[in-house]
């Protein structure tokens, strides 16, 4: 594998291969965090499964699509019926993840589409069996990924959007584990999907590149072999799981390549689709967080409400609580009455902290406060489990300690200058500094660890629609 | 319990107090400083709005205390050793420890105070007209300011530099975060070239007057110098320097030298707390050990290459290596000064390099500039205006990677 050669060889002493090891197919990622936060589900611990009421589909949670409408309120609909097409790309569509009425669709200012909630009907629906595609070509395997709703669960670089329905992926990095904090990572859902479907979907995927399909996972794990897949074994802390860190470290995007970042879940329900199969639109969720009463796995549809998911686990009290969908570092602050957001697989819910007088914090030597920090007590207690609340824990402020995201970017970006790049919108200056190899959620970290409290992901993530908006999306 | 009870008073009472600070308020003109008190005292409870749900408990506030902590040895030790110098010129024979102690406290005391006072209210007034909080960057340039200038400077001249810098290094850039140079060392520059009689020579770096009514009068005979002021102007003879003196006319050991039991800037002198200083910052993570390793490396090799093509008309090039790294303000220069991470160089192999050149820099001005031995001001700020310039360089560096990568997949 070669990372180019270098123009200055003495000031590059720190980012040649030594930092990413990439050898029999495992991979060493020393940058990181762990964080051990409080509320985890117990190992071994079985997966429920709940009878959604209602679930809800959300717009912003697909990048790169402007939504039009296909149902109106009221109107039935069955699994895996469009919900709304793209505005640009009418083959891309969202699809509705149950069996169910419409039953409302939300607008926001200047009559944006905030949700399309769908009430489940418990009758079953007998849906149109599609013929097995996988002996057919590239163009059949595409559109009937694109039919059955799959194509918008994928992301790619750059941008971190949905692929239009024409794209051609240089590769695909699918990553089959999940190292953010409480995360229950997808053994679960590869034994559900089985060895038959990851293999159809792998099939799939490789006859849509021409290059490689990349399945990073856990190398404390094992993985079933898959032809034609290049395994990778990863060593390494959040956000090593992400499939851009993947992308980054095998081998990155650039100017004019487009790649697919995905995960195992997606992989095997395209493999259920090209082989003819119902799609299972179950997620596995962990609902977690300190402030749960029994954290537990569950399986749940797309979208479903957060509420029918704290009904399993319950809420050790009723107010001054932040339900996030997602993990904590790059979830949504949904709310108690909110839904389960892409990417479907976690609620961690954490105290809100609005209310707390903490008197001179900055001098605290709580043991209970936690940070990456040596000067309070809790660095050197490993073992310790925290429950940390929504606060910032400090005023925002321009960049003043340097280094504090590259110790948990694993990627050979300078962090710190590309988002000053993308702060003065100078596209030259972001291309240059690799705008096309991130994603907002590979900053998550970063985010956490600033001392200046700066808005990473939202600022990179403006940083990417103010270059589609300036360049467009490039497919 | 009562402690908690009289916490919320206090929270209750600056609730009270908010609307009149708020827009439209009688006192909206004192936001910022109402900002600052607030935040001072309690923890802001403001919560993530966007991205990451929770944040690490660190803060700039936290930070900046940090490096205040990690100065207060070099304070303490400032303190005692202003009074034990001016016992020392006033030729005592005994030094009871408490009068010296509470003449070195009040011998420094008012140019702490003038410190924090101009550069503070500088800084409430810029932070009130940007509508910003006040930033607490100045927490540690306030300190710094008088650890770093001779203990006879006039207060009027102190708080006239400190203005000075603090406006024109910090504020037209835009405050704490982007200056492009060291403020606490602009302040001690600006002092060294508008008032150089003031800033060297023999009788500015012991204190004089009694104070209060405590210490004695120095007799008008008495001049000293610092010991590197001494060596710079010593005359080499047998290929040995004179021997330093001390202001009464004792020799000076090196280990006298370690301790800091010396004239000179207050807070320099002594190389033992600079080094119980470095301790924290690098225990706590807020300076780089890349910086202070590099300039410690650069200093020595300077210095031991001076040493080797050592000449009469430059006697300090005689001294041996590892006695330069306890002279003068060297110590204090590259753990204080050139590991801020602001105006140092931000990038991880930046860094070396930045922290290399301060350190031979420093060295090379000390030996080769008799008329001005302490280089280490001069150096880093020097390095603070090429810093920017090395980030560039390693910056290109990545970006070529880039550009090299993208021409390869076009072939």
């Amino acid at each position: 594998m070669s990372r180019g050669t270098i123009c200055l060889p003495f000031l590059n002493l720190y980012y040649p291969l030594s930092r990413f090891e990439l050898i029999h197919k495992s991979l060493k990622i020393k940058k990181g965090l762990r964080l051990e936060l409080k509320g985890g589900v117990e190992p071994g611990m079985q997966y429920k499964n709940i009878d959604a009421r209602l679930v809800a589909m959300t717009p912003d949670d697909f990048p790169g699509m402007i939504p039009k409408l296909e149902k109106k309120e009221g109107e039935k609909v069955v699994k895996g019926e469009a919900l709304w097409h793209d505005k640009t790309d009418e083959l891309l569509k969202v699809v509705s993840p149950v069996n169910g009425t419409i039953k409302e669709i939300v607008r926001g200012e200047k009559r944006k589409l905030l949700r399309v909630t769908i009430e489940v009907s418990e009758d079953s629906v007998d849906l149109p069996k599609n013929p097995s595609v996988i002996a057919g070509d590239r163009k059949k395997i595409c559109e009937r990924i694109i039919e059955a709703g799959l194509w918008t669960m994928i992301r790619r670089l750059p941008f971190d959007i949905v692929p239009s329905s024409s794209s051609v992926p240089r590769d695909i990095f699918i990553t089959a584990w999940d190292a953010a904090p409480l995360a229950s990572g997808m053994k679960e859902c590869r034994e559900r999907f089985g060895i038959e479907n990851l293999q159809a979907g792998v099939d799939a995927l490789k006859k849509i590149t021409d290059g490689k399909v990349y399945i990073g996972f856990d190398s404390k794990e094992s993985f079933p072999e898959l032809n034609d897949a290049e395994e990778v074994a990863i060593e390494g802390d959040y956000p090593a799981s992400l499939p851009s860190v993947l992308a980054a470290n095998i081998s990155p995007v650039n100017k004019g390549e487009t790649v697919w970042l995905t995960d195992i879940v997606t992989v095997g329900r395209i493999g259920q689709t090209v082989q003819g199969k119902e799609v299972d639109w179950s997620f596995p969720v962990a609902v977690t967080g300190s402030e749960v009463n029994t954290p537990c796995n569950v399986w749940a549809p797309a979208g479903v409400k957060i509420s029918e998911l704290l009904a399993v686990s319950g809420l050790k009290h009723e107010d001054d609580d932040r339900v996030i969908s997602g993990n904590v570092f790059t979830g949504i602050n949904v709310g108690k009455d909110g839904y389960l957001r892409y990417p479907y697989r976690q609620v961690t819910v954490i105290p809100e902290g609005s209310h707390r007088d903490e008197f001179m914090g900055w001098a605290s030597m709580n043991p209970s406060k936690i940070s990456v920090n040596r000067s309070f007590p809790s660095f050197f207690l490993r073992k310790k489990k925290f429950s940390p609340d929504a606060r910032l824990n400090g005023g925002r402020r321009s960049m003043i300690m340097s280094g504090e995201y590259d110790k948990v970017l694993p990627m050979d970006i300078m962090g710190e200058y590309l988002i000053k790049a993308i702060l003065s919108r100078d596209i030259e200056k972001m291309e240059n500094l690799g705008i096309y190899e991130v994603t907002p959620a590979d900053f998550s970290a970063a985010e956490f660890v600033d001392t200046s409290k700066l808005e990473l992901q939202k600022i990179v993530r403006e940083g990417l629609d103010y270059m589609i908006k300036e360049i467009g999306k490039g497919e | 319990m009562e402690k908690a009870n009289e916490m919320k008073a206090l929270r209750k009472m600056l609730d009270k107090a908010r609307p009149h600070f708020e827009e439209g308020g009688r006192l909206s003109s004192l936001k910022s400083v109402y900002d600052g008190m607030e935040t001072f005292l309690f923890t802001p409870n403001t919560t993530s709005a966007s991205g990451s749900q929770i944040h690490d408990s660190m803060d700039s506030k936290r930070a900046m205390i940090t490096v205040v902590v990690a100065l207060l040895p070099c304070l303490l030790f400032g303190i005692y050793n202003t009074g034990y110098q001016h016992w020392l010129a006033c030729g005592s024979n005994t030094f009871p420890f408490w009068e010296i102690v509470l003449y070195g406290f009040l011998a420094v005391l008012p140019r702490i105070v003038v410190a924090y006072v101009v550069g503070l209210g500088i800084e409430f007034i810029a932070a009130q007209l940007r509508h910003e909080e006040i930033q607490e960057g100045f927490l540690v340039t306030g300190l710094l300011i008088p650890l770093i200038c001779p203990i006879e400077t006039p207060l009027w001249m102190l708080a006239v530099a400190t203005a000075f810098s603090v406006i024109f290094v910090k504020e037209v850039f835009g405050g704490t975060g982007y200056n492009v140079f060291n403020v606490a060392l602009v302040t001690r520059a600006f002092l060294f070239f508008a008032y150089p009689a003031h800033m060297s020579g023999d009788r500015v770096f012991v204190s004089t007057q009694p104070i209060c009514g405590i210490g004695g009068t120095v007799p008008d005979t008495f001049t000293t110098a610092t010991p590197l002021g001494q060596l710079a102007t010593s005359t080499v003879e047998g290929g040995g320097l004179d021997q330093i003196t001390n202001v009464a006319g004792g020799t000076v050991s090196t280990w006298d030298i370690f301790l800091g039991l010396i004239p000179g800037s207050f807070g320099e002198t002594s190389t033992l707390c600079i080094c119980i200083g470095a301790v924290i910052l690098l225990a706590t993570g807020m300076a780089s050990w890349k910086i202070m390793l590099s300039a410690v490396a650069g200093g020595l090799g300077m210095a031991a290459l001076a040493h080797v093509c050592a000449t009469p008309l430059y006697p300090i090039s005689y001294i041996n290596p590892f006695d330069q790294l306890f002279l003068g303000g060297f110590a204090f220069a590259i753990v204080y000064m050139a590991t801020d991470p602001v105006t140092a160089s931000r990038t991880e192999a930046g860094k070396w390099i930045y922290g290399f050149l301060v350190g031979a820099i420093a060295i090379l001005i000390r030996t080769y500039n008799n008329g001005y031995p302490e280089g280490a001001m001069l150096a880093v700020l020097l390095m603070n205006a090429l810093a920017p310039l090395i980030d560039y360089c390693v910056v290109q560096s990545n970006v070529a990677r880039r550009k090299k990568r993208l021409k390869a997949v076009a072939n």
